[in-house]
C-alpha cells in the first residue's frame, strides 16, 4: 500500500454524503472523513460499525449499582450497625428503601462518567492532545474525504472531481 | 457548610473524628449524592458538547496564546466520522441520563424539607412542587439572560420569537402546577385544623401576620403575573417576557425565603418564635452570589460560544429559505454546481461623458497607482457592497485614503458620475469610516 493520500474538499454536507457513496461504489478506500457537524448517515454510508457507547453505559451503571448495594451493606449493615432515630439496622433488605436514592445517584453517577472516559480514550481525545484534522476548514464550514491511493491517482482524481468536490490534493500520509 | 474545610464530613470519608461517619438514611447525605452527580454529570456533558466548538475556535484563531488555549480546550477534536457517531450516542445517553437526575436532585432537596417535623416543611406535596418550581424558575433564569444575550451578541437570527414563546409556554404549565401545589397546600393548612399549620407560609396566618409582605409577594410574582403569558401578545413580546421573567426570578426567591423564614418563625415551641434580621454576613454572602455568577457567566460569555455551533450548523442549510424553496418545489437540494452569485444591486454604468467629473473627483482625492499600491477592501466601509467597489475602482478610487478625502463636494460629483444611490455615501460617512479603517 502507498503511503499516498488523496484529500478531497467539499462544501456541502449532501454532495459530501453521495460522493461517500460513489467512492465506495467504486471499490476506493476511505481512510476518513472529517466533519464540522454529524452528517447523518455518514456512518452508514461509509461502513462504520455502529459505536457501542450506550452499552458500556449500561454495563457500568450496572457496575454502579452493585457498588452501591455493596458498599452501603458493607457500612450500615455489617461493619457498623447504628440506631438512627430509633430505626435499627436490621437487615440490607429492611434497610434498602432508604438506600434507594444513592443508588440510583450512584448507577447515574458510573454510567455517565465512565461512558464519557471511554469515549474520550476511545477517541483518543484529552487535554494537551494534538487535533488531526488535516485543514483547518473541516472544523468550520468544509467538508474533508482522505481516500488511501494504491497507484490510481488519475482515476480517482477524476472520480473525485465528478462527485463535486471543490479541492483535491494528494498528501503524504502522516 | 459555612467551614468549608470542613466540607468532607459530609462525604463518607474515613476520618480520625472518632463517631463523626455519614448517616446513609438521611437526606441531607442523600442530597450531597445527588447535587455531586448532577453537578458533576452536568459539567462533562457540557464539556463534551462544547469540543467541537473549541476546535472551531482552535482552528480560526489567529494569534499563538489563543490556539494554545483552545488547542488545549478542546481536547484535539478532530471531526472523525467515527468519533462523531460515538459523540452522538454519548449525547444521545447523557441526555436520558440527565434527565431523571433533573427529577431526582429537586426530589431530593425537598426530602431536606419534607422529612422533617416542622410544621410547613412536613409535606407530601413538597417532591413534584419543587420539581416543577426547579423548572419554572429555571426557565425564568434563561429568559432573563438569554434575552440579554441575544441583543448584545446580535443573536437575533438564531434565537427566534418561537423559541421565546416556547419558553413561555413551559413557564405557564410549570407555573400552574406551581400554584395548584400552592392552593393546595393552604387548603390543607387551613382544612387540618392544626394551630400550627395555620402559620406555616402558605395560610391565612402568614398572609395577615408579620410576613404579610413576604407572602403576597410570592403569591403575586409566582402565581398571579406569569397568568399574563395566557395572553399571545404579551408571551410573544421580548420586552414583556423579560419583566415577567425577572418577577419570576424574584418569586422564586421568595419561595425559598418564605419557606425558611416564616416557617421558622413560628415553631411548635412558642419559646423560638422569633423574627429573622439578616447580619451583614448573610448579606454579603446573598451579594457574593450575584458577583459570583455574573464573573463566571460574563468570562464565559466572552470566551467560549454561548450558542453550541455545531449543532446549529448541522441544521442551517436545511432552515434557510434558499433550500425549502428549492425543496418544495421539487429541486435536487444538493446541489452539485456551486451556487452562482446573485448580486442585489444592479451594475450602474460608468458613461463616457463623465469623464470630466471623474477626473475633477480624482483630483481631489489624488490618484491610485494600481500597479504599485495595494488596494485597499473598500467593501469594509459600511455602504460600499462589491457592485459600488467596482464602480469605485472603475473611476480609479482603491484606497481608504481616497475615500477619506471625500466631502460633500465629492459626494455630489461621485453620485452624478454614478447615479446610484444618491446621498447614500454622505448619510453613511464613508469618509469617516475609511479614515478608521485607514489607522
Amino acid at each position: 500500500m502507498s503511503s499516498k493520500v488523496i484529500h478531497a474538499l467539499y462544501d456541502d454536507d449532501d454532495v459530501l454524503l453521495k460522493a461517500v457513496k460513489d467512492v465506495r461504489a467504486a471499490h476506493h478506500h476511505i481512510e476518513e472523513v472529517y466533519t464540522p457537524f454529524p452528517v447523518h448517515g455518514l456512518d452508514r454510508a461509509m461502513g462504520l460499525a455502529p459505536t457501542r457507547m450506550a452499552i458500556t453505559s449500561f454495563m457500568f451503571g450496572i457496575t454502579g449499582l452493585s457498588f452501591a448495594i455493596w458498599f452501603l451493606n458493607l457500612i450500615m449493615i455489617q461493619e457498623w450497625p447504628q440506631n438512627i432515630g430509633g430505626k435499627p439496622s436490621f437487615s440490607f433488605a429492611e434497610n434498602m428503601p432508604a438506600f434507594v436514592p444513592i443508588m440510583f445517584e450512584m448507577t447515574v453517577f458510573f454510567g455517565a462518567h465512565l461512558m464519557v472516559i471511554t469515549f474520550y480514550m476511545r477517541s483518543k481525545i484529552w487535554p494537551f492532545r494534538k487535533a488531526e484534522n488535516p485543514d483547518p476548514r473541516t472544523t468550520d464550514d468544509k467538508f474533508l474525504m482522505e481516500v488511501a491511493i494504491d497507484g490510481n491517482e488519475n482515476d480517482l482524481t477524476s472520480l473525485l472531481e465528478k462527485t463535486g468536490a471543490i479541492e483535491i490534493t494528494v498528501n503524504e500520509k502522516h | 457548610m459555612g467551614r468549608i474545610w470542613n466540607g468532607f464530613y459530609t462525604l463518607p470519608i474515613p476520618n480520625q473524628l472518632g463517631s463523626l461517619w455519614v448517616n446513609f438514611n438521611s437526606p441531607l447525605l442523600w442530597d450531597v449524592f445527588a447535587i455531586s452527580t448532577y453537578l458533576s454529570v452536568s459539567l462533562v456533558f457540557w464539556w463534551t458538547g462544547l469540543l467541537p466548538d473549541f476546535a472551531m475556535i482552535r482552528d480560526r484563531a489567529t494569534k499563538p496564546f489563543q490556539k494554545k488555549i483552545y488547542s488545549l480546550l478542546s481536547f484535539g477534536w478532530s471531526g472523525k466520522a467515527k468519533d462523531w457517531q460515538r459523540f452522538e450516542e454519548v449525547s444521545l445517553v447523557l441526555a436520558g441520563l440527565a434527565t431523571p437526575l433533573v427529577l431526582s436532585v429537586h426530589t431530593i432537596v425537598s426530602f431536606d424539607f419534607a422529612t422533617s417535623v416542622v410544621p410547613g416543611w412536613h409535606s407530601t406535596v413538597y417532591p413534584p412542587y419543587f420539581v416543577a418550581g426547579a423548572v419554572f424558575s429555571g426557565f425564568a433564569m434563561v429568559q432573563t439572560l438569554l434575552l440579554i444575550m441575544r441583543k448584545v451578541s446580535n443573536l437575533e437570527g438564531y434565537i427566534t420569537r418561537v423559541h421565546i414563546e416556547n419558553m413561555n409556554k413551559v413557564i405557564l404549565v410549570t407555573g400552574g402546577i406551581v400554584t395548584v401545589a400552592y392552593l393546595s397546600e393552604f387548603f390543607v393548612g387551613w382544612y387540618t385544623g392544626s394551630s400550627y399549620e395555620d402559620f406555616t407560609y402558605l395560610s391565612w396566618g402568614a398572609a395577615t401576620g408579620p410576613y404579610w409582605w413576604a407572602f403576597w409577594a410570592l403569591i403575586t410574582c409566582n402565581a398571579i403575573i406569569p397568568q399574563f403569558l395566557w395572553i399571545k401578545k404579551i408571551r410573544t413580546n421580548y420586552i414583556w417576557t423579560f419583566i415577567i421573567a425577572i418577577f419570576i426570578n424574584i418569586g422564586m426567591w421568595f419561595e425559598r425565603f418564605d419557606i425558611i423564614v416564616i416557617n421558622l418563625s413560628r415553631g411548635h415551641l412558642p419559646s423560638t418564635w422569633s423574627q429573622f434580621s439578616p447580619t451583614f454576613v448573610d448579606i454579603g454572602i446573598f451579594l457574593g452570589t450575584f458577583g459570583f455568577f455574573f464573573v463566571l457567566f460574563l468570562l464565559y460569555a466572552r470566551t467560549f460560544p454561548v450558542i453550541a455551533q455545531a449543532e446549529v450548523k448541522s441544521i442551517l442549510k436545511s432552515s434557510g429559505d434558499n433550500y425549502k424553496r428549492a425543496r418544495d418545489a421539487g429541486e435536487p437540494t444538493p446541489k452539485v454546481t456551486p451556487p452562482v452569485v446573485v448580486e442585489k444591486e444592479t451594475e450602474p454604468v460608468v458613461e463616457k461623458d463623465s469623464d470630466a467629473k471623474t477626473s475633477s473627483l480624482l483630483e481631489s482625492l489624488g490618484t491610485f497607482d494600481i500597479n504599485t499600491q495595494q488596494p485597499d477592501d473598500l467593501k469594509k466601509v459600511k455602504g460600499i457592497g462589491p457592485v459600488m467597489e467596482k464602480t469605485l475602482n472603475q473611476i480609479g478610487i482603491y484606497s481608504f485614503d481616497q475615500v477619506s478625502k471625500m466631502t460633500k463636494n465629492e459626494y455630489d460629483l461621485l453620485d452624478s458620475i454614478t447615479d446610484s444611490f444618491p446621498g447614500r455615501a454622505q448619510r453613511d460617512d464613508w469618509a469617516g469610516q475609511a479614515n478608521k479603517l485607514k489607522s
